[in-house]
């Protein structure tokens, strides 16, 4: 599904230039559950970015589902994660004038999807996440553990082949961040490869994998046969 | 079919675009909202309004040059000759003609006004004297062409069965003129004293000419005492600065037979235009007896060039208006672009576009424009036209009005609705444009 070859990233600021990532080799498969853990400037965010299209490494080969996609150009790229990944971010980042619906609904309005097929499939989608009712709330009017619900929400309402997941309970608290992960979970078992950047081991209980970065490195990988 | 696809695409930005930015003018702040519109309603009118003033001070010459001196269509001597030739052949074919609402026939002739000349205390001295035009006219006609009555700040018209009566202009008297430091304006002259009048020139002409040359006489003109009637003030110059006696008076004073006028003053009637009105009358060959202009073709050469340099210093201040309308709306949308930064490039995280998400820029800039512009249009046509209108601004040489044309008024909202979503688009290009994992990060 992903195929990483001898990524490198380095930021360059002025004269100083900093390798976040040393030369990264991995694969995860379909239907994978993968976390990725390290400390503190490990790598982990950037190496998610990477592989997520969300910024483009200094070298290296990245397929994704059989496309290179280091090959593609910058509105292919917007394309393919429009099509093809979901995305749920630390914060959040719902769009604060939009409602939950129509956050949830931005990625198929972009696919270009008729309105009623809109609002059938963003409020199952809602419903499905334990937040019915919820439609017309604005991400002020919900609470953080909410909020990233939603945001799983949006991220899965175009049926992604992979979801990226960057650090999902770091602004939650304990209630909130099982409720997301046990989301994960039901996902899973359901067949969606998720890559999850976390730092909490406790939240890989129910990943098949965990990579180990250390300073742009992968330094282990832990299969977990018996989660 | 790739055109097709094309077309699609762009249909699913402007979708999206349009999705975003309505929530985002509907549910951003009301007071952001008001500030830009307020800013674009300001705009507007300066765009339309300082140079409508300009032109309006011009253009109210212009509207009483026609209304009180000119008429629709003016006939003038042709340059080569002293009189209009055939007048009574032409004031024949413009009593028959059906576009003819009214006409006056005037004989202009340079002249003498003396005032004072009863009770000055030192007779060895000459009495106050000026040398004007004087306007015969046929009272009536006069009246009923141009109204100069309305113009008598004291005194009364003149009547066609009176005779020995003359109307000054103002700007001839010390007590009215605005000009005393360019001449010596007549003292004293009040309704009801007399004023000798020595008409010029004119009276030597045909038979008066043979009967001058018979008697051996060199005076080239008559001189007759007439009763100040009326005192005209107007703020068309030609009116102020004349004298105005009555047609029965002219012939009687200067022993003229010729019916040969100096002008014609023609209002056609509301189903016809200028230029047609002009066609009509040189289609029964006026113009070789007259030299015949419209209304705008008669406005005298320094008012065309003062409305000309006021367009432009207009122009000038609309497009002044607009740099800083279209910096205004740049800085506005850039700092509404820059703070949502990290949710742009959210939006691009997964999967917008970057033109829709533009669109939505540019839709705000529209909605902006469109609500700016609106009511701009509401107060100018609403409020500023008609009170000029009722209200005109009182210069020295006209009654400014505001002018604000359909046409051109339409081409200037053209014009900064245009700028207004370049300015729109130009920041939040440079805002999406940015790396998306930047923006998100805020880095």
């Amino acid at each position: 599904m992903i195929t990483v070859k001898n990524l490198t990233k380095t930021y360059t600021n002025g004269e100083i230039q900093t390798h976040v990532l040393k030369g990264i080799d991995m694969n995860i498969t379909q239907g994978e559950f993968v976390a990725i853990m390290g400390k503190s400037g490990a790598g982990k965010s950037t190496l998610l970015y990477q592989i997520g299209l969300l910024d483009i490494p200094t070298s290296g080969t990245i397929d994704v589902g059989g496309v290179n996609i280091l090959a593609l150009s910058e509105s292919q790229r917007t394309e393919f994660r429009l099509n093809r990944l979901g995305y749920i971010f630390q914060d959040y980042a719902l769009v604060p004038e939009l409602t939950a619906e129509e956050n949830v609904s931005m990625p198929l309005l972009m696919q270009g999807i008729d309105d009623t097929e809109i609002k059938k499939r963003s409020r199952k989608i809602i419903d499905d996440i334990g937040m019915e009712g919820k439609y017309r709330n604005r991400p002020n009017q919900l609470s953080g553990g909410q909020q990233q619900r939603v945001s799983i929400a949006r991220a899965m309402v175009q049926a992604p082949e992979i979801l990226f997941a960057d650090e999902p309970t770091a602004n939650l608290d304990a209630a909130s961040s099982a409720a997301v992960i046990d989301l994960l979970r039901d996902l899973h078992e359901k067949g969606q490869t998720i890559v999850m950047v976390t730092h909490e081991p406790e939240y890989t209980k129910y990943c098949d994998r965990i990579i180990y970065l250390e300073d742009g490195l992968i330094t282990s990988h832990d299969y977990k046969f018996n989660k | 079919m790739r055109l097709v696809t094309i077309i699609e695409k762009y249909l699913r930005f402007i979708r999206v675009g349009s999705f975003l930015g309505i929530r985002q003018i509907l549910r951003g702040s009301i007071w952001i909202n008001i500030l830009i519109i307020s800013i674009m309603t300001l705009t507007f009118l300066s765009l339309v309004v300082i140079p409508g003033i300009l032109i309006g001070l011009t253009e109210g010459s212009f509207e009483q040059n026609r209304e009180y001196l000119t008429g629709d269509v003016y006939l003038t001597t042709l340059p080569e000759y002293s009189s209009i030739i055939n007048t009574q052949n032409i004031v024949r074919v413009l009593d028959i003609l059906p576009e003819v609402d009214r006409y006056s026939v005037r004989y202009k002739i340079g002249s003498t006004v003396e005032v004072g000349y009863i009770d000055r205390e030192d007779f060895t001295k000459d009495s106050e004297s000026l040398s004007v035009s004087a306007y015969a006219i046929d009272p009536k006609k006069e009246e009923e062409t141009t109204g100069l009555s309305r113009f008598l700040v004291e005194g009364s018209m003149l009547k066609n069965d009176e005779s020995g009566y003359v109307l000054i202009g103002s700007t001839l008297l010390e007590e009215y003129s605005a000009f005393s430091d360019l001449f010596e304006p007549l003292k004293g002259v009040e309704v009801g004293r007399p004023a000798k009048i020595t008409l010029q020139g004119a009276a030597l002409e045909g038979l008066e000419r043979d009967r001058a040359l018979v008697s051996g006489s060199a005076q080239t003109g008559q001189t007759s005492e007439f009763i100040v009637k009326g005192i005209i003030d107007s703020k068309v110059g030609e009116l102020s600065s004349s004298l105005f006696i009555t047609e029965q008076d002219y012939r009687r004073v200067s022993q003229k037979t010729s019916l040969q006028a100096q002008e014609i003053v023609i209002k056609h009637t509301q189903n016809v235009s200028d230029e047609r009105f002009k066609e009509i009358v040189l289609s029964y060959g006026f113009g070789e007896y007259a030299k015949v202009r419209t209304a705008t073709e008669a406005i005298p050469k320094f008012l065309a060039d003062v409305q000309q340099t006021f367009g432009l210093l207009g122009n000038m201040i609309g497009f002044i208006g607009i740099v800083v309308s279209s910096i205004t709306i740049f800085i506005v949308i850039y700092i509404n672009a820059l703070v949502r930064r990290k949710f742009i490039g959210i939006l691009k995280g997964i999967g917008i576009s970057e033109r829709a998400i533009e669109f939505a820029y540019i839709m705000q800039s529209v909605f902006y424009a469109l609500i700016g512009i609106g009511l701009g249009l509401l107060i100018l046509y609403g409020l500023l036209v008609p009170y000029f209108f009722q209200n005109p601004i009182d210069f020295p040489f006209s009654d400014g009005i505001l002018v604000a044309k359909l046409i051109p008024t339409i081409i200037r909202a053209g014009i900064l609705m245009l700028v207004t979503m370049i300015a729109g688009l130009l920041p939040a290009r440079i805002i999406v444009r940015q790396n998306t994992l930047d923006s998100i990060l805020q880095r």
